[in-house]
């Protein structure tokens, strides 16, 4: 594998930058910094991630054989809510945005800050407070309503840490709000001059369309989550039957959040795509307006779908077929990207490192999982679908092998601008295919699982699902090897990485013109003037660049 | 923004406006209008917010761009609104033969 | 006054123009969510409203229609002294932006101390949903009594929520109070008086909506 040469064999580690200018805890925990914020995000989305990783490893041992053998029904269906709460609200809602998004857009952008540096703060806070709420009904006996929290169980019937689990994800949502407050702010009023909007990075872009969702979706679940929180306390409440009220209006509130929402934790991802692709294959991208607004419509449409996850519950047939219609709509603005990124790769000079090949992988991937959505949205396959493991392969599709692919891609192209240093190269390109390999081995086994049939949400299964089942926990083995390899060598990079200088991949963008890791605010040399395009590279028909 | 001052005069007329809104709107409520009796207090609301939102709140004097936020807020509540609606409205139409 | 509006911008904004401009887009933003938040509960109210129109005017004509048409005036006049308060900050007048802001805060007040005894009053007449509710309604047969229960809980859930914002626009009078106090605030200072002003106005558009749906309906009866 060739290593691109722009990276100066004899770079140093700058002397001074954001990371060591101060070194007391205190300087850690109340620094407004979104570069040390997004560290701290870092931090704790792991933590979480291995939290929800260990549940995720509970169900695959239990669903080993058929019979219910390692726990109970009552604590299986609390390992795969705890799992799905934790891994949605906590690691993959603020995954990209809080990390990445912090860490990078204030640099794309050209500013010294997010607009709004302690609502930053503030919001890791939040989220570090809605993350121990939700630890703390872990510790007290769990939660088993699913993360959907339906209606009446959740309301009325469940026995378990309903309320402290819906307070957990009420304040997490206020965290996630105010996070996309602050790019929407940032990104309209601190662009460098001559930073116009076609100019920008697409990964800005698909974080203005995330952060459109996040302030107009998740106030509706939070108010949901109050809902059900008063409806527990009071005993009397809006989702009430006996009272003539309606528990399907719960799913109406929550999947208006809730499908967007999944746009929160795929948008993102397709941003570093963007930035990814183009780089290692020195080629201006293909279609930057439609990628562009591709992003808005998503966002925006994303709005009119919700009805498909209740295609079998008491909603009315002839919503169903709109919600329907509406959901295949859905799907053209994501496909548009997937053909852009592959018209980009036609002809480009392509090169495979790590983060190019999680980029491989994530588009591979969210095309089958966005295309098996639509099987889902259908709504006569769905009667047959909804609630099998068919469900749950689709969205690992799109959220493990789109998002969290996108993530570690993400993760692997600016780490060197993060931490100033390289990993090696060959180890992380390894542990990337492990991870292709353990995921395809773990979820698509569940595709066939779900189409012969098998529900989701048991801890037990007819005898017949077994080697599937199999299959799919070997999978996971893997899929948790192949995760924990990069947490090794990034430690050790940290530490014993060769210096990576400013820009060692030869990438575009003003994250890559200052020094690595950069200053406390950013720019030393004052605001970047920006006179190109973005993704100015050498293929495609630039002008500018020698 | 360019800092626009809105002289009190105009705060008083806006504020009579709202009063006068706000009597018509409990006075209305007396009255059979039937079906428009929601609307009735509907516009008559909205006709409030609008003024509020425009002088109160300044937006009548900020920027494009603040308007478009304003209007997308109140848009999406519309969205919300407008793709609950058609499920129960429509609900019964298919009622099964059989009674569950 | 002495310090140059150059010391109030911050460190990551370029000038005052681009720091104000961020805070008013901001504090829309949240105005935004705001506004799905209580959009939340507006949904509900309308397909519950849809299903059951009686038990909503049977619950609704019990409302106070006397208080809730006061508490209205109270809040109207609020948000007019809150408005003078912005434009005392905007043209230097110290004292009268003290004067205003208290003013909107004793109004604020009232408006809570009001809704208290609305509240008391539901609780001694068993309105107050729970295992000891209970509701008869001459003039609308049709109103089931558990209907009317869910009529009660929404109207308390929402103007409980509406209270409680309230609540907290109080509390950042008394912050700006205390503020304004200390001469903090003049002609090129006087955002958070704004914001909050923007805040205080929007808390007030809820009431403008809550006010003919929850104490309005077939009056006539
Ligand atoms: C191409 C666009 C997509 C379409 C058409 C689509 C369609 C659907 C449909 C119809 C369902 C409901 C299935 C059922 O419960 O019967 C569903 C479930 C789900 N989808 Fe998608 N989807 C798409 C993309 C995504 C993306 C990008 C994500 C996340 C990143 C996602 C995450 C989910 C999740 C989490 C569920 C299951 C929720 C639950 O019941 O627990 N989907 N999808
Ligand atoms: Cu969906």
């Amino acid at each position: 594998m060739s290593t691109i040469a722009a990276r100066p064999e004899s770079a140093l580690m700058p002397k001074r930058h954001y990371a060591n200018v101060k070194h007391s805890v205190a300087s850690w925990l109340l620094t407004t910094d979104h570069k040390r914020i997004a560290i701290l995000y870092l931090i704790s989305i792991t933590v979480f991630f291995a939290v929800g990783g260990f549940f995720a490893s509970m169900i695959r041992l239990e669903l080993l054989t058929p019979k219910g053998d390692l726990f109970d029904g009552d604590t299986y269906n609390k390992m795969f809510t705890l799992h799905g709460i934790i891994m949605i609200f906590f690691f993959l809602i603020p995954s990209i945005p809080a990390v990445l998004g912090n860490f990078l857009i204030p640099l794309m952008v050209g500013a010294k800050d997010l607009a709004f540096p302690k609502i930053n703060l503030l919001s890791w806070y939040l989220y570090i407070i809605g993350g121990l709420l939700a630890v703390w009904a872990l510790v007290k006996g769990g939660v088993d309503t699913g993360w959907t929290f339906y209606t009446p169980y959740s309301s009325t019937y469940a026995k378990t840490e309903v309320f402290l689990a819906v307070s957990a994800a009420f304040i997490a949502g206020f965290s996630s709000i105010l996070t996309g407050l602050n790019f929407i702010v940032t990104i309209h009023k601190m662009r460098a001059p001559g930073l116009t909007w076609f100019r920008l990075p697409l990964f800005v872009w698909a974080h203005y369309a995330t952060s459109l969702i996040q302030i107009l979706g998740t106030p509706v679940v939070a108010i949901t989550l109050v809902l059900v929180g008063v409806e527990r306390i009071w005993g009397k409440g809006i989702f009430d039957p006996s009272l003539g009220g309606d528990p399907v209006l719960f799913q109406h509130l929550f999947w208006f959040y809730s499908h967007p929402a999944v746009y929160i934790m795929i948008l993102p991802g397709m941003g570093v795509i963007s930035e990814v692709i183009t780089c290692f294959s020195r080629k201006r991208i293909f279609g930057y307006e439609f990628i562009a607004f591709s992003s808005l419509a998503i966002a925006i449409v994303g709005f009119l779908v919700w009805g498909h996850h209740m295609f079998v519950s008491t909603q009315s047939t002839y919503a169903g077929m709109v919600f329907s219609f509406l959901t295949f709509l859905v799907a053209v603005p994501s496909a548009i990207k997937v053909f852009n990124w592959t018209a980009t790769l036609y002809k480009g000079e392509i090169t495979f490192e790590a983060p190019m090949l999680y980029a491989f992988g994530f588009i591979g991937l969210f095309t089958i999982g966005g295309l098996t959505g639509l099987f889902l949205g259908a709504m006569a396959t769905d009667i047959h679908f909804h609630d099998t493991y068919f469900v749950v392969a689709h969205f690992h599709y799109v959220m493990v092998g789109g998002m969290v692919m996108g993530f570690m891609c993400g993760l692997h192209f600016w780490w060197p601008k993060m931490t100033g240093r390289m990993y090696p190269a060959t180890i992380a390109s390894i542990a990337a295919i492990i991870v292709f390999i353990g995921f395809n081995l773990t979820f698509f086994p569940q595709f066939i699982l779900g189409y012969l049939g098998m529900p989701r949400r048991y801890h037990e299964y007819a005898a017949e699902f077994q080697v599937l089942n199999v299959m799919s926990t070997a999978g996971a083995s893997i899929l948790g090897v192949g995760y924990a390899i990069p947490g090794f060598y990034f430690m050790w990079s940290l530490f014993f990485g060769p210096a990576a200088g400013p820009n060692p991949w030869g990438a575009k963008g003003l994250e890559w013109q200052t020094q690595s890791p950069p200053t406390t605010f950013n720019f030393d040399e004052g605001q970047p003037i920006v006179v190109e395009e973005a993704y100015a590279y050498s293929i495609g028909g630039s002008e500018s660049v020698s | 923004m360019a800092q626009h001052v809105v002289p009190p005069s105009t705060y008083v007329k806006v504020f009579g406006g709202l009063t006068i809104l706000m009597i018509l709107t409990v006075v209305m409520a007396f009255f059979n209008l039937g079906v428009l009796n929601p609307v009735v207090a509907l516009t008559i609301a909205i006709l409030k917010a609008l003024l509020i939102v425009l002088f109160f709140m300044n937006v009548k004097y900020s920027s494009k761009l603040t308007m478009i936020f304003v209007a997308c807020g109140f848009f999406w509540l519309l969205i919300m609104f407008f793709l609950i609606m058609p499920d129960y409205i429509s609900r019964e139409w298919l009622t099964p033969a059989i009674p569950w | 006054m002495s310090h140059s509006s150059d010391s109030l911008v911050a460190h990551h904004f370029e000038d005052i123009e681009q720091q104000n401009e961020s805070a008013v887009l901001g504090m829309w933003l949240f105005l935004g969510q705001e506004i799905m938040f209580f959009g939340g509960l507006f949904a509900v109210y309308l397909v519950y409203r849809f299903k059951y129109p009686d038990a909503w005017a049977a619950g609704s004509t019990d409302l106070d229609i006397t208080l809730g048409t006061f508490n209205t005036v109270v809040l109207l006049v609020s948000s007019l002294t809150m408005a003078m308060g912005v434009w005392s900050a905007q043209t230097g007048r110290q004292k009268s932006l003290i004067r205003y802001l208290l003013a909107t805060l004793v109004l604020g007040s009232t408006f809570l101390v009001v809704k208290f005894f609305e509240y008391k009053h539901k609780w001694d007449y068993h309105h107050v949903p729970g295992p000891s509710f209970s509701f008869q309604s001459e003039h609308f047969p049709n109103a089931a009594e558990s209907n009317v229960q869910l009529f009660y809980t929404l109207y308390f859930i929402m103007t409980g929520m509406h209270a409680l914002h309230m609540v907290i626009g109080a509390g950042l009078l008394i912050w700006l109070i205390v503020l304004a106090w200390k001469g903090k605030f003049g002609p090129h200072n006087f955002m958070k008086v704004e914001l909050t002003g923007f805040y205080w106005h929007f808390v007030d558009i809820v009431w403008v909506f809550l006010f003919p749906l929850l104490y309005l309906i077939n009056r006539h009866h």
